[in-house]
This record gives C-alpha cells, sequence and structure tokens, in this order.
C-alpha cells in the first residue's frame, strides 16, 4: 500500500515518470505506450488527476480482469484480441479543456463537417446562437478527452450538470462514488470489467430533483488514433422527478485496422423519474472484404430504482465490423418502465449481435421491446433478448415485436429470446416476423420510376418506422439518411 | 407508339414470349385476351423491362427506339406503366408518400422540377376523387390491408397521376365487383388520350363492353395468333380458346 500510494503522489504531481512508469512517453503525441498493465491504470489514472478511491476503483477493476475471460456466447466471430497490443490512452492534440472555440484545433471543427454533423449544431459549436428555440448541447468527446463543453451556463442554471465524467469525478466524487458501478458492477462482464480498469472518459449528466433538462443532451464521439482502445464511460442520474433526454452519435472515417470499442453507460432513474437515451452510431464497418471495422462491445443499462421511473432506450445501429450490445433497464421501482426501439443495419461482412434485457423486480413494471433487424450483403443479424420477471414483480408485462428483413440472400437473420418468469401473474408477449425484400416488390417500386436504391430506402424506411417515430426529430432525420447509405449497393 | 417485333423471351432458360409481333399506334386501345399461361403477364413484365427475362430475339420500339436494354426505372419515366394482376404491398409506406417519390423520381429522370407539396395534394385530391378513393386509404401504408379492389383502383390512381404514354393494364378488371368496374373502367376511359396507348390484358368481354378497344389480340403459347376489332372479344367469349389450342406446347 505505501508503495502504491507513494508512486500516485507522484505521479499526480509530476506528468510522466519514465523510471516509475519503465516507459518512454511521447509528451506530445500523448500517448501511452501499448499494452495494460497496472502501470497503465496508474498512468491514465494520474493523466486525470484522480483522487486515490478511483485509482483505487480502476485497479481493483484490472485485477479482477485478468482473472476473467472473454464471453464466447454470442454469434459474433472475430481473430483473438491481443490487448497488449492496443493503446489504452491517447489524448487528442489541442491543450485539454479549452475555453472557448478559438482555442479548439481547427482540425477538430473540419471533422465536424466531415462527420455530417447537422448545421445546427455546427453553428452552436461555432458559437451561433441558433435561431431554433429547442437547442442541442454538445459535449464533444474526441478520442478520449472532452474538448468541447457548450451551454454550460444555461444548464447550470437549471441546476443539470453536464460534463465530462474526469470532471465529475473531480468535481462531484460524492455523487459519482455513490453511482459510478452501482448499475454496471465492475465484474459485470469482461468488457465492463476492463472499461472499469481503464476507461479514459465519457460523459456525466446529475438532473436534480423536478427538473426537466432545458434542452436535448447529444454527444458526438470519435475515433481518432490508430490502435486506439476506445472506453467511454457514461454515467447519467436523474433524481426523483427529473426528466432528461439524451442524444448519443457518432461516426468515424475510413481505417483499416480493427478497433476495439468497450464503452459503459449507466443510468439511474430515481422516483418519477424519465430518462430517455437515443443513439446513432455508425462507426466504420470494415471494406467490402471484411477487413477491418470497429468491434464494438457495450455493456448499457438503465435502472429504474424508483417507483414509476421510466427508462427509454432507443437505437439505430448501422456501423461497427462487430455490434455486441444490450442496452437493459432494470424495473426495480414498482410501476416503473422499460423500452427499447432498435433498428439495427448489417451489411457487407457485418456481424450484429444486439438486443435487451428487461428485468421485472418491481411490482406493475412493464416493458417494451420493438425491434427491426435489417440484414443485406454477407452480414449476420441476431436479436438476443432478455425479459424476466421475479417472483415480487406481480402484475409485470412486456409486449416484445421483433422483425426481421433480409435483403439478398447471402445475409442471415436470427432472433433468440429468452423468457424467464417466476410470478404467475406476469404476461408476457411476443411477436417476431421475417421477411425480406422480394424481387417483385423492388420491380413494382422501379416500375413506377424509383432507382433501386431508392426503392430499398424506402421499403427499408416502411419497415422501421415504429422505431424512427421514436426518435428526437433531429436525429429521426439524420438516421433515415443514414440507413440508406448503410444499405447502398446491397441490391443490383 | 409500340412496335414489338418478333420478340422472344424466356426466364430461367423456358422460352415463355416466342415471337410475338404485335403494334399499338398512338392514342389507341388494344386488348389482349388468350388462355391461361399463355404468356400475357410475361409480355407486360418484358415491356417495362422486370429482371430475370432473357429477350434471346426481337424488338421493343417505344416512341421511336429500341427499350429492350433500357432499364426498368428510365422505362417508366419515359412513359411505360403497367397496372400490376398482383400489386404489391409495402408496410410502413403510406400510400401518399409512395406516390410522392414515384411521381417525383419519374420528374426528376426526365429533368423536370419535383413538385411542391401543395402541388402534389391537389393532383392527388382530384385524381383519387374521381376513383373513389378515399383519403383514408393513401394514409395507410401502399396496399397493405386493401381489398382486391381497393388494390386495383389503386393502381389506375398510380396511372392517372404519373401520365404515362403507354398504359398496359394486366387484368385491373379482376377481382372487381360491378359498380368497381364501372368507377375504374370510368376512370381508364377519361385517360384515354390521342397521345396515350394503352394495353388492355383481360379474360372478359364485359370489361371491354365499358373500355372499347380499337382491336382486339388473342395470344396463344407466346404469340398474337390472331387480332380483330371489338367483335373478336365476343366470339371469343361465346366459343372460348379451343380454336387456339393447337397452338399451344
Ligand atoms: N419464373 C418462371 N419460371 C418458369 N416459368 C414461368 C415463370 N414465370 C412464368 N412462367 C410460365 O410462363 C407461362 C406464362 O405465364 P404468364 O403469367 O405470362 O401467363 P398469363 O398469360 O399471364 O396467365 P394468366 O392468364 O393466368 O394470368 C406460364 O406457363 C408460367 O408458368
Ligand atoms: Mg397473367
Amino acid at each position: 500500500m505505501p508503495a502504491i500510494q507513494e508512486t500516485v503522489d507522484q505521479v499526480s504531481q509530476i506528468d510522466v515518470d519514465q523510471y516509475k512508469y519503465g516507459f518512454v512517453t511521447d509528451i506530445e503525441s500523448d500517448r501511452a505506450p501499448k499494452g495494460l498493465s497496472e502501470d497503465i491504470v496508474r498512468f491514465i489514472s494520474a493523466k486525470k488527476n484522480e483522487p486515490d478511491w478511483m485509482l483505487e476503483w480502476r485497479l481493483d477493476a484490472y485485477r479482477r480482469w485478468l482473472t476473467m475471460t472473454e464471453p464466447t456466447w454470442s454469434r459474433v466471430h472475430y481473430p483473438k484480441i491481443d490487448f497488449d497490443d492496443l493503446y489504452y490512452y491517447s489524448a487528442p492534440k489541442s491543450s485539454p479543456g479549452p475555453k472557448s472555440l478559438d482555442e479548439v484545433d481547427p482540425e477538430l471543427l473540419a471533422m465536424y463537417e466531415k462527420l455530417g454533423i447537422p448545421l445546427r449544431e455546427r453553428e452552436i459549436l461555432a458559437g451561433v446562437e441558433g435561431a431554433s428555440d429547442r437547442r442541442v448541447a454538445v459535449d464533444a468527446v474526441f478520442d478520449s478527452v472532452s474538448v468541447v463543453t457548450t451551454f454550460k451556463e444555461e444548464l447550470k442554471k437549471a441546476g443539470v450538470i453536464f460534463c465530462a465524467i474526469s470532471e465529475a469525478i473531480r468535481e462531484y466524487p460524492e455523487i459519482v462514488k455513490k453511482y459510478l458501478g452501482s448499475v454496471v458492477p465492475v465484474t459485470d462482464n469482461y468488457y465492463a470489467t476492463l472499461n472499469s480498469a481503464v476507461f479514459s472518459d465519457g460523459s456525466f449528466v446529475y438532473i436534480p430533483e423536478g427538473v426537466r433538462c432545458p434542452m436535448e443532451l447529444s454527444t458526438y464521439f470519435r475515433i481518432n488514433e490508430r490502435n486506439t482502445g476506445q472506453f467511454e464511460r457514461t454515467l447519467i442520474i436523474a433524481e426523483k422527478g427529473a426528466h432528461v433526454s439524451y442524444l448519443e452519435g457518432c461516426t468515424a472515417p475510413m481505417r483499416d485496422e480493427n478497433q476495439l470499442h468497450a464503452a459503459v453507460v449507466e443510468l439511474v432513474a430515481l422516483e418519477d423519474a424519465e430518462i430517455k437515451y437515443s443513439t446513432v452510431q455508425n462507426w466504420y464497418p470494415g471494406d467490402k472484404d471484411g477487413k477491418g471495422g470497429i468491434y464494438n462491445f457495450v455493456t448499457k443499462r438503465g435502472d429504474c430504482r424508483g417507483d414509476r421511473s421510466k427508462i427509454s432506450w432507443t437505437q439505430v445501429e448501422t456501423g461497427s465490423a462487430i455490434t455486441w450490445k444490450y442496452p437493459s433497464c432494470i424495473l426495480r421501482g414498482d410501476d416503473s418502465q422499460g423500452e427499447f426501439y432498435s433498428i439495427a443495419v448489417s451489411n457487407g461482412y457485418q456481424q450484429v449481435d444486439s438486443g435487451t434485457k428487461m428485468i421485472h423486480l418491481g411490482k406493475n413494471t412493464k416493458s417494451r421491446i420493438i425491434s427491426k433487424g435489417i440484414a443485406a450483403g454477407r452480414s449476420d443479424n441476431t436479436y438476443r433478448g432478455l425479459v424476466s420477471a421475479h417472483r415480487k414483480a406481480s402484475g409485470a408485462r412486456n409486449f416484445t415485436n421483433c422483425d426481421s428483413l433480409l435483403i439478398g440472400d447471402k445475409c442471415g437473420a436470427h432472433t433468440v429470446p429468452y423468457i424467464e418468469s417466476k410470478n404467475a401473474s406476469a404476461v408476457f408477449e411476443h411477436e417476431a416476423t421475417t421477411s425480406k425484400i422480394a424481387d417483385d416488390q423492388l420491380f413494382y417500386c422501379l416500375q413506377r420510376g424509383l432507382s433501386s436504391e431508392e426503392a430499398v430506402a424506402l421499403i427499408v424506411n416502411g419497415f422501421v418506422k415504429d422505431v424512427i417515430q421514436q426518435l428526437p426529430m433531429e436525429f429521426a432525420v439524420e438516421a433515415q439518411k443514414l440507413i440508406s447509405i448503410s444499405l447502398e449497393g446491397s441490391v443490383g | 407508339m409500340l412496335e414489338i417485333k418478333n420478340l422472344h423471351a424466356s426466364i430461367d432458360g423456358k422460352e415463355i414470349l416466342r415471337g410475338v409481333d404485335l403494334v399499338v399506334p398512338t392514342g389507341e386501345v388494344h386488348a389482349i385476351m388468350g388462355p391461361n399461361g399463355s404468356g400475357k403477364s410475361t409480355l407486360s413484365y418484358v415491356l417495362s423491362g422486370r429482371d430475370g427475362y432473357d429477350v434471346t430475339e426481337g424488338e421493343i420500339i417505344f416512341d421511336g427506339s429500341d427499350i429492350v436494354e433500357m432499364p426498368a426505372e428510365e422505362r417508366a419515366a419515359a412513359g411505360v406503366f403497367l397496372a400490376f394482376q398482383y400489386p404489391l404491398e409495402i408496410p410502413g409506406v403510406a400510400t401518399m408518400t409512395f406516390l410522392k417519390a414515384a411521381l417525383n423520381a419519374q420528374r426528376k429522370a426526365r429533368g423536370e422540377a419535383e413538385l411542391t407539396t401543395p402541388d402534389f395534394i391537389r393532383r392527388v385530391k382530384v385524381a383519387s376523387e374521381k376513383l373513389n378513393v378515399s383519403q383514408e386509404m393513401l394514409r395507410r401504408p401502399l396496399n397493405v390491408g386493401f381489398s382486391g379492389g381497393e388494390k386495383k383502383r389503386n393502381e389506375i390512381l398510380q396511372m392517372a397521376l404519373l401520365e404515362p404514354k403507354l398504359a398496359i393494364l394486366d387484368e385491373t378488371d379482376s377481382g372487381l365487383d360491378i359498380d368497381a368496374l364501372r368507377v375504374v373502367s370510368e376512370g381508364v376511359n377519361s385517360l384515354r388520350s390521342p397521345e396515350r396507348s394503352m394495353l388492355v390484358i383481360t379474360h372478359y368481354q364485359r370489361l371491354l363492353d365499358h373500355i372499347v378497344p380499337d382491336k382486339v389480340h388473342v395470344m396463344s403459347a407466346g404469340r398474337i395468333v390472331r387480332t380483330g376489332g371489338p367483335e373478336l372479344a365476343l366470339e371469343l367469349e361465346a366459343k372460348g380458346y379451343a380454336d387456339y389450342a393447337g397452338e399451344a406446347a
């Protein structure tokens, strides 16, 4: 213990000590060397000026991770990941924490343009107060460090805290300590444990009692450096009667190396609170031959801790070579509600294994699952969902609707529902369909003058309509566009 | 308008059209009758450019040029319209949305400006009232849960909106009750114009009472085996296709 303490103390004083860490760090690139060890964990923690308890938390996670093995139950296949061949820390080149956009690397701003971030949001980033009254606050996470945070002042007035989690650890340690790992325990699963040890940054949201967050909160992620594992960590807490809608959208440029992404998102909704979490995910899916692409192993979970609380997940997944993702709800409070609306598009050689878990613990809890899987090319698209009712969950209800659409005959769609009920009064309904874009349906559209791409987009947009409607307006349009783009070249 | 010369087409190596010759001058309405399986729908698909058919011989001259190599969507924009024997369903896509997408895709392909929404709505309103298509139906997903007759009326609505040069109606009368038959026929008749040709495929003389053709052709075993005036339909109604059975196989 004293030895560790000594290291930590020294690290927090000076930047990097080559000798202590046993490696050379190029300050300019601000990147830790490849591989994972306790020293790397210490390095990350020190870089963030973290308090001791956080370092201990990370080290504990790291040690547990060493005893764990990668899960193999999902339907995805990939070459073994060499965890020692990845970088676990990398900061962007511009100096951290700029106070205004002038201090932001123009390269990063140019990136927004390339990523097709909606003009209005770019304007906001550029400091132009939008004509629209419905504003979007953007906490941009480039690589690992939050670079820009806007609208902080207005949020502050409402008492909302929206900041980088690294900042929250320093500024609001009591809240973080109370909730971090309380929804996704440190040892929850291999990737979550890894994330707990090495998470780089992410967002923190705290909505105080009775407050309706005055704007939708949005974060754009982008993976920046080669071979950099991304380990985002997000924690959102809605106190009694609080409401918040959080949007997460991301995209990445072409690249040829596989990248690991293992994020953890934890949501906590207390009595009568409501959290809506929407994602549009568009990471690089790999090239035409299935080379490259992001490996996305995400743990997202919401805890409806209070009575009558509600958590709603909406996701549009079009990217990544591999998606392993099950945004879930623990319906702990009586009368609490969980929702999962999902569109998962796979094309090329993409593999998607995604779904949700609805764990009914409280009385009269309700959940609703609408999943739309679209498989094209040689991709594989699996819905995996668990609905369970605890002994005490009398009156629990679930409705699940799971539809798959196949484009072409080289792709696959699979539905794997798990249903467990320990309470006789629970009512679970499950519907599932699999359909194909038929040749005659396509021809019908062509005969009316649509191109095959327009035809597919139209048919697919009809197929996903129920879920698109759940997205906030600004996301809905983008998502529809994204789905069409993702399916380009899937027919004809 | 349309001149088909010695058209041979096969699917999966099986020859279905075996030398079709047919001329439909501009402004005329021609009927095609013929036994089941004689190749009427196949002809309509080959004319509209459906994938999967091999045109092994012959020409399709439309509006002065051979369109055999032209993709289906280009033929549509050039003015070829097919009212399907079995219209397809597109779940989740409102009929209105589909109509607009189709109309604007064709306009774009022809280098015309897209219609504004009010302009589009006005046109749909005019056409749908004529055909007894309700606004409620237009909001429903395309053909999903439509009755057989509703689907057929919807086909004619599309034809009215798209204003094709050549309309091929494949058994548009089947599945229609007597009133609907009248409504649809009136709709079709109102679209008759000196600039528009129509090819009406049917099994029943009663449609031709409403839509009086300039010529009637009999198709059998992948060929046009006889051509005559409207009276030919009456003859077929009385005698059936027995006379042409020899042409088959
Ligand atoms: N994909 C296919 N493969 C093989 N044969 C086919 C195929 N499609 C159609 N046929 C055959 O082609 C022939 C002509 O069919 P088509 O549908 O054109 O007839 P039709 O004259 O429209 O008949 P109906 O009056 O019943 O509508 C039939 O014998 C049919 O079985
Ligand atoms: Mg037919």
